[in-house]
């Protein structure tokens, strides 16, 4: 933890109240989110129990499996679930603009321009706690290698017609949200906690409603109280007043409630399958319907104050403004989201089980690109980030006390002026360390030339000062001016390109060989009941 | 057959290298691996590999991870044999490489590889390598610090070699990555793993080798360093116990810096204990303490004598280096140098310490003062790298308990299927430092 944000967690202890993180919002918050709130069976890995979910935070859907361990009722859950996050997200797929992109030529292997799709908003998923995300995975993974009756009439157990795809889909959200800064798929207490911080452990702040609490209190009453009394506080049958956000239920809820209820309606079913005549069928039906219904009404009561919070957490997220580059990461999201559509489209099978080795280190890559450009770009969009980053001594703001203008030896002498900070910072610069500060967007750099005791630095500035002799004007700080200059680079470079899969060297086990369309997990015993 | 024990510790390393060599020149194994200990000649073993291939007529890549590594084997490869014509590749940066390299006639440098075609060696960093393209690949390569590379860097230059030599420490810190990378742990080609710990997985028959003697440890740290971090693949120090000494012209004042250099200077190592207490990192009175010694250090006209030279050589700053594990407590060490005015004396993290040697080092403990034990803080190869950077003498500076909070917090990393348990682990090779730091404990109130 830095330590601003220590400080922080201190001073919220204090007041009692969260302190801010950030002063403006570092992820992207759609417009029309689809907020899923999902819960599972105890024990039975995989096996959802119920969830809210939907666009409209008045109107949820509800969708319950009220036997978790019954396969058919399983697939019906997911086949509902489809119905619901499948047109939502094609409704994103069909709206795009025209963009380019440079690619590889086939023929000549030459890099060329070509212009493609990018799909001009994306859907988004927000799901509770980061747990919800690890949920996401887990049902993609079940799902994706399913085989319908259509795609395979032999298959045992096929699934419904769209649940498969459902499952890519999500598979796509749980991988994407791996990468630093995306938001395509977002865990509401990690946003909230990148915003704020609180007066307990980062632990505690996975349970949303206590996070919730500390973010803001009821009147009167002190984050750490209202905490406390969202964890633990129960009502006289023993039952949490704030169930957890999921997808795991309380013991106490699955012990008293859940297990009875579950019971009574395998009861009503075996009952009903044994109703000899229409008339006991009737009478029987209706005991199954009300079990059923009782069911789903626990899940409501477990789900919606869940869903409630949720939506109170975007309301206070949605008052910072967006951070600056915010967009410029949404972007990538958004053609992430187009090339796994591109991907579906084209008919590609499901995502493989594990990763070849190239992918896997393109992957890694990716992320640590993604996060140092995320590190660097909150920092330029954020003052108080900023702040943290100048208590780690990474960066350093102060006044230019001089310029002394200086140039480069050599045919064509270059401007590089010398320019004097006073800071109150501590940077760790060693001598020709470079630094960097945004000019109008783009980074300039400079090297340091010499800290003395004082706390005043000397830069020599060294680009984006144009061609000519004499600087262009605006580009050399003047005596006077508060400058901010950062030891971090404001942008990554490209990595090196890696050999294609089927280029796989030795050291690494060579060509992973034919990619084969990978079979669905096989069923067990105690896949059925 | 005489075993390892038996025989002078440079016979034992002299017969290591010959295998090396034999394997590398004459074996068909695409590639062969050798573990080195700290201070054992890995360097002069690559530089004498290459100048072998190079001499064979079979010209090589040498794969390093650093552009200081990169420079400091250039430097010796051109000591050894100057008139071998090396290539330097660099990158495009200002400052690209060492200065001292253009006044070598034989080396040529250049950004781009094609420049250095047809040279017989031609040296560059892991990164840089991943930029290049080649037609036909070298028949040779060398890949230095091996263990410190991550996987997907040999993936992404293992395609310029059809075979290798692979050196490094197993010892020191593993390469590690900024993103969380659990969900390939326990595949064969993880790439957050090592480049050796991939290669061998794929590749289980390789020839492995060993170099069994360190030159740099004395025979007071040599046990113990072995021990510790090496307890299936022991090696022993090239001199004897009374081979190095440490002496001071001027006399203790009996003050804690003052008694914890003496109990150094006769036994090779040193604690100097703080009472217990939890800090933040940058504990002012450790960092404190830790340069008053170093200023005691310097201050008390320090002679060694080595193996190197009969006459004793004098203490001097470069000969100095202080371990941390944090950037901000190096940060935090050298202000407090600067205020007592020492300087050049080297401070840096245990990552930017690897491979470097100097006569006697200061160490600040990395669980100093800490209420918790994280797992970085418990990495085996954060300890190991800390407290073998020396020649004579190694003092370490620490906040009483730690062996209090090492039994407080047993690891509690998840265990991952399918991945290598590496042993031995963290906590037990941290219990054996400190028990036998306990033996050389000397305690003070700054």
């Amino acid at each position: 933890m830095s330590l601003i944000a220590t400080l922080s967690r201190l001073e919220a202890v204090t007041t009692g109240r969260a302190q801010r993180l950030a002063t403006v919002r570092h992820r992207r918050l759609s417009e029309r989110p689809l907020v899923f709130v999902p819960l599972t069976t105890a024990g039975e890995a995989g096996a959802p129990l119920g969830a809210l979910v939907g666009t409209d935070r008045d109107a949820p859907r509800l969708l319950v499996v009220p036997q978790p361990r019954d396969r058919d009722l399983r697939f019906a859950f997911l086949a509902e679930l489809a119905d619901v996050v499948l047109p939502y997200v094609d409704s994103y797929a069909d709206v795009v603009e025209a963009a380019e992109r440079t690619e590889t030529d086939p023929e000549t292997g030459k890099r060329v321009k070509v212009e493609v799709e990018l799909c001009a908003d994306a859907p988004q998923l927000v799901v509770p706690s980061r747990a919800g995300v690890e949920f996401v995975r887990l049902l993609g993974r079940s799902m994706r290698f399913r085989r319908t009756a259509e795609q395979d009439p032999e298959a045992p157990h096929p699934a419904p017609p769209r649940v498969p795809l459902l499952g890519r889909w999500l598979t796509h959200y749980g991988e994407r949200a791996r990468v630093p800064g995306s938001s395509l798929l977002l865990a509401l207490t990690e946003v909230l906690g990148r915003h704020w911080a609180t007066g307990q452990s980062t632990l505690e702040d996975q349970h949303l409603g206590a996070l919730l609490a500390w973010i803001d209190p009821p009147e009167g009453e002190s984050g750490a109280e209202a905490a406390l009394r969202a964890e633990l506080a129960r009502d006289e049958q023993g039952q949490l007043l704030c169930p957890p956000a999921g997808p795991a239920t309380d013991p106490a809820f699955d012990n008293k409630l859940l297990a009875p209820a579950i019971e009574r309606y395998d009861r009503a079913r075996t009952a009903f399958a044994a109703a000899e005549d229409g008339l006991e069928a009737d009478t029987r039906l209706g005991i199954l319907t009300a079990a059923e219904r009782e069911v789903r009404e626990l899940v409501l009561s477990r789900t919606r104050p869940t869903w409630d919070a949720v939506w109170r957490g975007l309301d206070l997220l949605r008052e910072l403004p967006e951070g600056a580059h915010v967009e410029e990461r949404w972007t990538r999201d958004r053609w992430s989201f187009t090339g796994h559509r591109d991907r579906v489209l084209a008919g590609e099978p499901p995502q493989p089980r594990r990763d070849d080795a190239v992918t896997a280190a393109n992957k890694l890559a990716t992320r640590e690109r993604e996060q140092a450009r995320l590190d660097a770009q909150e920092a330029l969009d954020d003052p108080l980030v900023m702040a943290g980053r100048r208590l780690a001594g990474e960066a350093f703001a102060g006044e230019v006390t001089e310029v002394v203008m200086a140039y480069s030896e050599g045919k064509r002498p270059s401007p590089r002026p010398l320019v004097t900070v006073r800071t109150d910072d501590r940077p760790h610069l060693g001598e020709r360390a470079k630094v960097y500060r945004s000019l109008g967007g783009k980074p300039q750099s400079a090297e340091c030339v010499g800290v003395d005791a004082d706390g005043l630095v000397v830069l020599r500035v060294l680009d984006k000062m144009g061609r000519g002799k004499e600087p262009e004007p605006g580009s050399v700080p003047e005596k006077g001016d508060l400058v901010c200059f950062t030891l971090f680079e404001h942008e990554q470079r490209g990595g090196a390109k890696l050999p294609d899969p089927e280029q796989t060297p030795w050291t690494h086990g060579g060509p992973p060989g034919e990619p084969a369309l990978e079979a669905a997990d096989p069923v067990t015993q105690e896949d059925v009941l | 057959m005489s075993t390892e024990a038996d025989v002078d510790p440079g016979t034992a390393a002299a017969r290591a290298t010959a295998a090396i060599l034999h394997d590398t020149l004459h074996g068909d194994a695409r590639g062969v691996v050798v573990d080195s200990p700290p201070g054992a000649g890995k360097s002069t073993l690559v530089v004498r590999t290459a100048l072998e291939l190079a001499g064979a007529g079979r010209p090589l890549m040498v794969v390093a991870q650093t552009n200081a590594q990169v420079d400091d084997l250039v430097l010796r490869l051109a000591e050894k044999d100057p008139e071998l014509p090396v290539g330097r590749l660099h990158s495009s940066d200002a400052d690209a490489y060492d200065k001292a390299l253009d006044d070598l006639p034989n080396v040529r440098k250049s950004a781009k590889a094609g420049d250095l075609a047809g040279l017989p060696v031609v040296i560059s960093t892991a990164a840089k390598w991943a930029h290049v393209k080649v037609d036909e690949p070298w028949r040779h390569a060398i890949v230095d610090e091996a263990y410190q590379m991550r996987s997907d860097g040999l993936l992404a230059v293992a395609g310029l070699f059809e075979r290798a030599l692979f050196v490094g420490d197993p010892g020191q810190l593993d390469p590690f990555a900024i993103v969380g990378s659990e969900q390939w742990a326990g595949l064969s080609y993880d790439p957050s793993a090592s480049a050796v710990t991939t290669l061998l997985a794929h590749n289980p028959d390789l020839p492995q080798h060993r170099l069994p003697v360190s030159w740099r440890l004395p025979a007071s740290a040599a046990r113990l360093v072995s021990d510790a971090f090496y307890p299936y693949t022991r090696f022993r120090s090239g001199t004897g116990p009374g081979d190095r000494r440490l002496s001071f012209a001027v006399p203790s004042d009996g003050s804690g810096p003052d008694r914890v250099i003496d109990e150094a200077a006769a036994s090779g190592w040193g604690l100097l204990e703080l009472p217990a207490r939890h800090t933040p990192r940058t504990d002012p009175e450790a960092v404190r303490a830790v340069a008053a010694v170093v200023r005691r250090l310097l201050d008390r006209g320090g002679a060694a004598t080595s193996e190197r030279s009969p006459e004793p050589t004098p203490l001097t700053a470069d000969r100095v280096a202080v371990g941390t594990a944090h950037r901000d407590q190096a940060a935090a060490v050298r202000a407090a140098l600067a205020e007592l005015g020492v300087r050049d004396v080297t401070v840096d993290t245990a990552n930017r310490l690897q491979g470097m040697e100097f006569d006697v080092t200061v160490v600040l403990h990395p669980l100093s003062g800490r209420p918790d034990a994280t797992a970085f803080h418990l990495e085996t190869g954060r300890l190991c790298v800390l407290a073998s950077r020396h020649r004579h003498a190694c003092i370490v500076v620490c906040r009483a308990g730690v062996g209090d909070l090492l039994d407080d917090y047993p690891s509690t990393e998840p265990v991952q299927l399918g991945t290598v348990v590496k042993f031995p682990d963290g906590w037990e090779a941290n219990h054996a430092v400190l028990a036998h730091l306990a033996e050389h404990r000397v305690a003070w109130r700054p």
